[in-house]
């Protein structure tokens, strides 16, 4: 099967900034492809590239096969879901839907038609003689959406479309773009810096750091066996261990990353390991405990409903099996 | 803890203390921010109510009086005859020229704006935007008169477009434009051509300039959706670029329209002899002393603009504001 987007050693610097550098990465069809880094890491250049916005300065670019390379943006079946929507503020929520048929010469009745069928999709039935500026942020996201779709893209571009929502709207709309690719089969790239949206919604996540690509696999992969400490700090709040703290925990001495909720606290007579507690954390759906051990200092995340140390008090440390995952990279 | 050894700091006050009469007006001001606004807004609005409304109103009423043809005296009285008289041959004819002239004033400098207030608003940063905004703004700062006169010396028949038409072999695509009907003439200088290409100088930072603002609001993400979608750049900027740069190009094409209207010098000095709405009144309320025929005269541009306003509101030239 042919991939459906291909990076084969793909730069692209500006002046001498290298925004993206020797990335390679292979996304298949039908996947729902994350692209995760905090900005500045070239993971929009990326995305940008794919849309054709950006020329790389060496290297190649394959949609399905073909070089991409001299196919302006116009010419890509590729769509995008902008930032800040980019909706057109002088046409109709149908108009801006019906933009792409538009441009391709399809007659008024057939666009309409069209458009008001992308619309029922993301749930906006009625909202087409609207103008984008009666609408809500979550609203807007959707014509977006809608817009982007009608073309029947090949692979579909979400540059952080989430990023202006609230949480629980975000929330809803994550479950919404999930249940959307799966039913419609697009190959979705999509750029975040929100590590929770990628772990929820990818198939497969890009970690992006400095233009290069720190690491590439399923988020379970991501998660629980970050490649290096760049991975283990950026995707969520991993304790990440220098070689003497991971040995005294039963480790190889190496850069060793440790996720809190692997780590459960115990009355101090119970384990060998004991430290006194020095922060405690509500986070909701638990508490993160900071314990100091004479080693270094480790995070905890103690479940609602178990007992929670207070500041001061001494516990003692047991780690889950397998928690502690020696980084090839640090 | 140890801060029982040292003195307690003695409390600082919530509050401070007015300094002076500066912030017992500002004081005054938070109180009552209408206060504010009313004394920022009122000079202007009485400015605009009374010198220029009023004006306007007074203008208006003169219109409507007549001329006595015997006496010359202005009679007081209501009535529609001035009016009458603007259509007669002679007056529509300076009506109609006049408005020819501002459209063919405005079509051209829309024209020519659009690549430079486009150039400046999308590509031009730092030192070139700069060197933009003098280059528009440099012809404002000398006298409009002077300027006419320099280009009646450039457009004259021993003028440097001549001179530099010989030179590179083009005396006949000038000498062509001059043989055109109604348009052309003995010289540059004294033709409508010539009124035209002045008009189009003196008017056109006018249009750059509020061209370049609309411009500039019109986002990168904006063209780029649109060729994300297919569209080519021509149907980028007939869909998009163009519709939301509208009000910017209505309010400059205001500017070249209605100036072109109103201007009584540069026909004076460059072109035919015939005469332009401008000029009409201003010799009618000078040398004639037919003050309401010279007030008829002046409603016409103004008219002229409230339809033009009016056609471009309804074509939805302002939806986009």
């Amino acid at each position: 099967m042919t991939a459906a987007v291909e990076f084969l050693k793909v730069s692209r610097h500006f002046g001498t900034v290298k925004a993206v550098e020797s990335v390679d990465l292979t996304v298949a069809e039908g996947e729902f492809f994350a692209m995760l880094g905090p900005s500045g890491s070239g993971k929009t250049t990326c995305l940008r590239l794919i849309s054709g916005f950006e020329k790389p300065t060496a290297g190649t670019i394959r949609i399905f096969g073909t070089n991409a390379g001299n196919v302006p943006p116009n010419r890509r079946n590729v769509n995008t879901v902008f930032q800040d929507y980019a909706l057109f503020p002088h046409m109709t929520v149908r108009e801006n839907v019906g933009y792409g048929p538009m441009v391709r010469g399809v007659d008024r009745r057939t666009r309409n038609a069209r458009a008001d069928e992308m619309l029922a999709l993301v749930k906006l039935e009625g909202y087409g003689d609207r103008k984008p500026s009666e609408l809500s942020g979550g609203q807007r996201q959707r014509v977006a959406l809608a817009r982007a779709l009608v073309n029947e893209p090949r692979v579909l571009l979400l540059d952080e479309p989430l990023g202006a929502l609230d949480l629980k709207l975000r929330e809803a709309m994550q479950e919404e773009l999930k249940a959307l690719q799966q039913r419609l089969g697009i190959t979705f790239v999509f750029v975040t810096h929100d590590q929770g949206e990628a772990l929820s919604m990818a198939d497969r996540i890009a970690v992006f750091s400095e233009g290069r690509i720190a690491q590439i696999g399923t988020p379970s992969e991501i998660y629980h066996k970050p490649r290096s400490r760049f991975v283990a700090d950026f995707v969520g709040s991993s304790n990440i261990l220098p070689p003497a703290v991971a040995k005294v925990l039963g480790g190889a001495e190496a850069w060793t990353s440790l996720r809190p909720e692997a780590v459960r606290l115990v009355p101090w007579d119970r384990s060998p390991i004991r430290g006194s507690v020095r922060d405690v954390r509500f986070l909701g759906a638990g508490n993160r405990v900071s314990v100091i051990l004479p080693q270094g200092e480790i995070a905890a995340l103690v479940p609602a409903g178990l007992p929670v140390p207070k500041q001061g008090d001494s516990v003692g440390i047991v780690l889950a099996p397998n928690a502690l995952h020696a980084m090839e990279d640090p | 803890m140890s801060g029982a050894a040292t003195a307690p700091a003695p409390a600082r006050p919530a509050t401070l203390p007015d300094r002076g009469p500066g912030d017992r007006l500002s004081g005054l001001f938070w109180r009552r921010p209408r206060l504010l606004l009313i004394l920022l807004v009122a000079p202007p609005l009485l400015w605009l109510g009374v010198v220029y409304l009023g004006s306007l109103a007074a203008l208006l009423l003169q219109s409507f009086y007549s001329i006595d043809e015997f006496s010359g005296l202005i009679q007081r009285e209501f009535t529609l005859k001035t009016y009458a008289e603007l259509l007669r041959p002679a007056n529509l004819d300076i009506i109609l020229r006049t408005v020819a002239m501002a459209g063919a004033v405005t079509l051209a400098a829309a024209a020519i704006a659009f690549p430079i207030a486009y150039f400046a608003a999308r590509y031009a940063r730092g030192r070139w935007k700069a060197l933009f905004y003098l280059g528009v703004m440099l012809p404002l700062w000398s006298s409009y008169l002077v300027k006419v006169y320099a280009w009646k010396l450039i457009l004259a028949k021993e003028g440097i477009i001549t001179w530099a038409a010989e030179g590179v072999g083009a005396s006949a695509i000038l000498n062509a434009v001059l043989a055109l009907p109604v348009v052309g003439g003995n010289s540059l200088s004294t033709s409508y051509v010539g009124t035209w290409l002045v008009f189009l100088y003196v008017w056109l930072p006018y249009m750059i300039l509020p061209m370049q603002a609309s411009l500039e609001r019109v986002p990168v993400a904006m063209l780029e959706a649109s060729a994300d979608l297919g569209a080519s750049r021509g149907q980028t900027f007939r869909t998009v670029v163009l519709p939301l740069a509208m009000p910017g190009i209505i309010a400059g094409s205001i500017f070249t329209f209605s100036l072109t209207l109103g201007d009584y010098i540069i026909p004076q000095i460059v072109g035919t002899s015939a005469r332009f709405i401008g000029q009409a009144v201003y010799q009618l309320q000078g040398t004639a002393g037919n003050v309401p025929l010279a007030a008829a005269f002046a409603v016409v541009p103004i008219l002229i603009m409230l339809v033009y306003l009016g056609i471009a509101r309804r074509k939805g030239a302002f939806d986009a504001l």
